[in-house]
């Protein structure tokens, strides 16, 4: 068989993954498309591993490997993307813009939510997320901490308060799983 | 005799180094009450300097007689005892001793540091150093309890030095060194009243008049330097019959500007009569000794270049001519005594010029030599006239001849001698240069247009010379003061009396030869244009005699009618400057300035400012959009895989 | 390397393969372009799928069944799992595509221009005759735990730290440190 023909599907593979990688607005479709990807980059490795006929098949052993990886990762993707939903109710990549420069409030994208100073209040109550959820935390210590002077019982106080708000939260996710309409729409 | 030269040299340089460095130095050393130290301190710094500049200038005066003696008697010219050198017209220059140092190698043509001893630099010399101490003890009296005195004395020794190396040196370069610390000292010595504007400002216009002419000078030498092969006077002179008429043309011509910048000659002669905000015993060595002399002085040493480059000294009578006459004019509207006795310095070195270019160099360097002598003693007598007046005005002057008897009587000998009435020093010299641009007439190296010229204007000349010097003569001695003004407070003009003894006796001393320093050549007067001229000189005076008698209140001056206010303002020279070249120079500068505001420094400006807006643009990508930058990644990593395929 | 045969006279596991190839590289793209998320992971079962067939036309076969179980059993259902929790819109949406698609659209192109021509200008010439047997189950195992134990130990690890940061994340009670 001609090397060719799988190296050029594999290459209008990669190249559909990078297009969905680039232009899909949902998380998922996004990950999607790194699967894709990867396939390409499979499919590379076991036509050069046939091709050469490698005794240690080390092609198709990194094919078996990369397989497993793109499982983990998509369970990780796939969790990160959970705990994005969660704070954000949403997961449309082009509304999460923490990462824009934050002093020019931008007036081109009125669309554009500008979380964290604008939008506190997901931030504020985020149970999990380390990374993000630290400053609004902090933040919300230091409001309590104006109120009562001994800083010692702030953590406690703060952190009874945001396991409160959080349980309020996680109570309205499966009241609200279960009440969304859209499933319904589904079947 | 070289050593002696040097020493001369020398002596003046080292007291301006001391001076300079070391009047102050024992702070305190001597009555400085705490009471009132500072006044103290002055008067024994300017004690101690007064000691460290007059000295070595007597020492150096000293010497520098013996020299001119020793030189005349070795070379056996000029006879009689004060002698005027002669042989300084065909090849004169070579005939003196001569020494070299050292020579610097320049890869060209090397320079040699060397002195050179003749009769021309011997008599000059000797004029210099007795000018200069006399205007230094002259100083101490005028300038008594001046805060800068111990500056201005040592810079009066450093320009002595500098004349002096001017008048020694060998090499031309070595003579434009002492040239160019000439025109450093100018400027600081006319801006010693520095907080004046009006000072600073003169002594910056002496400087950059000066300059432009000093630009000519340097190329004229080098003109000269690389076509002898050798910057040495005597090297150029000797190389003068082998140059071609156009080099030697070109070469004088470029000096021709130096010169008339120093010796304020027409074109740039304007820098002289503002050089009056000075203090007066600075004019009296500027205008005596040092720099204008030098002007001529440098003709002198290579007249055989300029014999060789007719036009040039054709240009030179011509600028003498109307130099003469016109400043003579000047002179004779001035109010301001000191101005009256610059343009009559600038009509006298026009004269002089004048018979440089008809071909009589022993004549111009014998009226140099009385006219530094008279001229300074005509400062010098202003000077004690504006101590004891306060005011340089001739009109706030008049009938001062009862309170200044010896002021009087040296000024008259002064005014002689620059009318060139006889017996004074001026009468001979006058008339010898009269004497050789008439003999231009007939023959010599000038055209005859410009020689006719030169005659007519110098004629015209004596007798405005003797109306305007008959004017200030009357203006200042006779009559009635019209208006004494109030003395300034704290200085010491309330009482109208004789001048202290440290400036009175150096003008006795100087009225000796501006009297009888003509009789060294008695023997060669012309009779008859010596009576010519004294006939044409009393024409004048005897005309402004007669205004004045008519009305002794008034300005002789108003018989000039219409035409005073041109002559007072010098024909407007200035002002055809201003126009024509201080207003455009300036607006270039504007230009220049607003150049570099506008574009250079909008450019820097702008790149900072078109940066910033560039990176308000590029933030602009940085919006959060997280795919944005990973399709910006990957057009990257495209670019660069496609740019390694297609060049790699 | 054997001589390579004509390009014009392709033989029927290349027409296979060719064929299987046009069906991956077509579901991929419906799955990138369509405009239901529900489909678009099924249109990746396809693709998946056509890939495990490329994969036993090459005789890698153990690959391709690893392929079908790990890829169209676990991480598909996973994907679909996730457009379930996320409560995305079942059924056609019409803003799937995000203002970025015209970039994505010259990246792409540019993308696959650039590697099929390096691809094809590289590898003309290359001719693989096929044999079977190289990608069976019994090499590959041999192969794995004869050569390339340590790496498969590394992953089970690599497996466990996922397994575990999944659920740190997927958990609402474990908070991060303040």
């Amino acid at each position: 068989m001609h090397v060719v023909y799988p190296l050029v599907v594999s290459a209008l593979l990669f190249s559909i993954g990078v297009y969905g990688v680039l232009a899909r607005r949902n998380t998922i479709l996004v990950l999607m498309s790194v699967e894709i990807m990867l396939n390409a980059v499979n499919l590379n490795l076991v036509v050069f591993d046939v091709w050469l006929r490698d005794r240690l098949h080390s092609g198709q052993v990194l094919t078996l490997f990369v397989i497993v990886i793109a499982a983990a990762e998509v369970g990780l993707g796939l969790a990160i993307v959970l705990a994005l939903y969660r704070n954000r109710q949403t997961i449309d990549l082009d509304r999460l813009r923490s990462l824009s420069e934050p002093t020019e409030p931008e007036p081109t994208d009125p669309g554009a939510t500008n979380p964290g100073p604008v939008d506190p209040g997901p931030d504020g109550i985020q149970p999990t997320g380390p990374g993000s959820a630290a400053p609004a935390g902090a933040a919300l210590s230091g409001e309590a901490g104006a109120h009562s002077p001994p800083r010692t019982q702030n953590p406690a106080e703060t952190r009874g308060h945001t396991l409160a708000a959080t349980r309020t939260r996680q109570s309205r996710f499966p009241a609200g799983s279960e009440t969304d309409p859209r499933p319904g729409d589904a079947s | 005799m070289i050593t002696v030269a040097s020493l001369v040299i020398l002596l003046p340089f080292l007291a301006a180094a001391t001076g300079l460095l070391g009047s102050r130095f024992p702070r305190g050393l001597r009555g400085a009450t705490p009471l009132d130290p500072g006044t103290d301190l002055n008067a024994g710094a300017n004690r101690r300097a007064a000691w460290i500049a007059v000295l070595p200038t007597a020492l150096s005066t000293a010497l520098a007689i013996w020299l001119a003696y020793a030189t005349w008697a070795a070379t056996g010219q000029g006879g009689i005892e004060p002698g005027v050198p002669i042989g300084i017209g065909g090849q004169g220059a070579a005939d003196g001793v001569t020494a070299t140092f050292t020579v610097i190698e320049t890869g060209s043509v090397p320079i040699s540091v060397g002195l050179l001893v003749d009769g021309l630099a011997a008599s000059i010399a000797v004029l210099v150093t007795v000018v200069a101490l006399a205007v230094q003890v002259y100083s101490i009296g005028y300038l008594h309890g001046d805060r800068r005195y111990p500056s201005y004395s040592s810079f009066i020794s450093l320009f002595t030095s500098a004349m002096l190396l001017v008048v020694y040196a060998a090499d031309l370069l070595v003579l434009y060194v002492g040239w160019e610390i000439m025109g450093l000292c100018s400027y600081l010595l006319v801006g010693h009243w520095w907080e004046e504007r009006a000072n600073s400002r003169a002594a910056i216009k002496a400087f950059l008049v000066t300059r432009i002419g000093d630009v000519g000078f340097l190329f004229g030498i080098f003109v000269l330097g690389t076509a002898a092969g050798s910057f040495r006077i005597a090297d150029v002179i000797a190389g003068v019959p082998e140059m071609s008429s156009g080099t030697l043309i070109a070469a004088t011509m470029l000096l021709l500007a130096g010169v008339a910048g120093k010796s304020a000659q027409v074109p740039l002669h304007v820098w002289l009569p503002d050089a009056m905000a000075g203090p007066t015993p600075i004019s009296a060595l500027i205008h005596a000794a040092t720099m204008v002399a030098a002007g001529i002085f440098v003709v002198a040493r290579l007249y055989p270049a300029f014999l060789g480059a007719r036009p040039t000294l054709d240009v030179l009578a011509v600028l003498a001519a109307l130099g003469m006459l016109g400043a003579a004019l000047a002179a004779l509207a001035q109010d301001d005594l000191k101005r009256v006795l610059a343009y009559s310095t600038i009509s006298q070195l026009a004269y002089m010029a004048g018979a440089l270019a008809a071909g009589s160099p022993d004549a111009a360097i014998f009226h140099l030599i009385t006219h530094g002598a008279f001229k300074a003693l005509l400062f010098l007598c202003a000077g004690a006239v504006i101590h004891v007046v306060g005011s340089n005005l001739m009109s706030t002057m008049g009938g001062l001849r009862r309170e200044l008897p010896v002021t009087f009587a040296a000024m008259t000998i002064g005014f002689a001698a620059l009318m060139g009435l006889p017996p004074a020093s001026g009468f001979f010299s006058k008339d010898e240069m009269l004497a050789g641009i008439e003999h231009s007439l007939s023959a010599g190296p000038l055209t005859d247009a410009a020689a006719f010229l030169l005659y007519g204007c110098a004629l015209a000349t004596i007798a405005v010379t003797g109306a305007y010097a008959t004017r200030a003569w009357l203006r200042t001695f006779f009559g009635q003061r019209a208006s004494r003004p109030e003395p300034v407070a704290g200085e010491a003009h309330a009482a109208v009396s004789e001048v202290p003894a440290t400036m009175s006796r150096p003008i006795v001393v100087l009225a000796v030869p501006a009297l009888l320093l003509g009789f060294a050549r008695i023997g060669d007067v012309h009779w008859g244009t010596a009576a010519l001229s004294l006939t044409v000189a009393l024409l004048g005076a005897g005309a402004v005699y007669a205004v004045w008698r008519s009305a002794p209140q008034t300005d002789p001056a108003r018989v000039l009618g219409p035409f005073r206010v041109p002559c007072e303002r010098a024909f407007y020279v200035d002002s055809v400057y201003t126009r024509l070249l201080v207003r455009p120079v300036l607006l270039l500068a504007r230009l220049v300035v607003r150049t570099d505001n506008r574009v250079v420094d909008g450019t820097v400006r702008g790149s900072g400012r078109a940066t910033l807006r560039l990176a308000g643009l590029v933030r602009l990508v940085q919006n959060g959009n997280v795919q944005l930058y990973v399709t910006g990644l990957l057009a990257g990593v495209l670019l660069i895989a496609a740019g390694a395929v297609i060049f790699g | 390397m054997t001589e390579a045969p004509s390009y014009l006279s392709p033989t029927g596991q290349e027409i296979v393969f060719l064929l299987l190839g046009a069906v991956a590289v077509g579901s991929a793209l419906l799955t990138v372009t369509t405009r239901q998320l529900v489909h678009a992971a099924l249109w990746l079962v396809v693709c998946f799928g056509a890939l495990a067939g490329c994969y036993l036309v090459l005789t890698a076969e153990f690959v391709a069944w690893v392929q079908v179980l790990i890829y169209v059993g676990a991480i598909v259902v996973l994907l679909l799992f996730g457009i379930m929790l996320t409560r995305a819109p079942i059924g056609r949406s019409a803003d799937l595509d995000s203002p970025n698609r015209p970039a994505a659209v010259i990246v792409a192109i540019a993308t696959a221009a650039v590697l099929v021509t390096v691809v094809v200008d590289g590898f003309r010439m290359a001719y693989v005759p096929l044999e079977p047997g190289g990608g069976s189950a019994g090499e590959l195992g041999a192969s794995i735990f004869r050569n390339w134990v340590l790496p498969f130990e590394v992953l089970s690890v690599l497996l466990l730290a996922a397994l575990i940061g999944a659920i740190v994340l997927s958990r609402t009670d474990i908070r991060g440190r303040d």
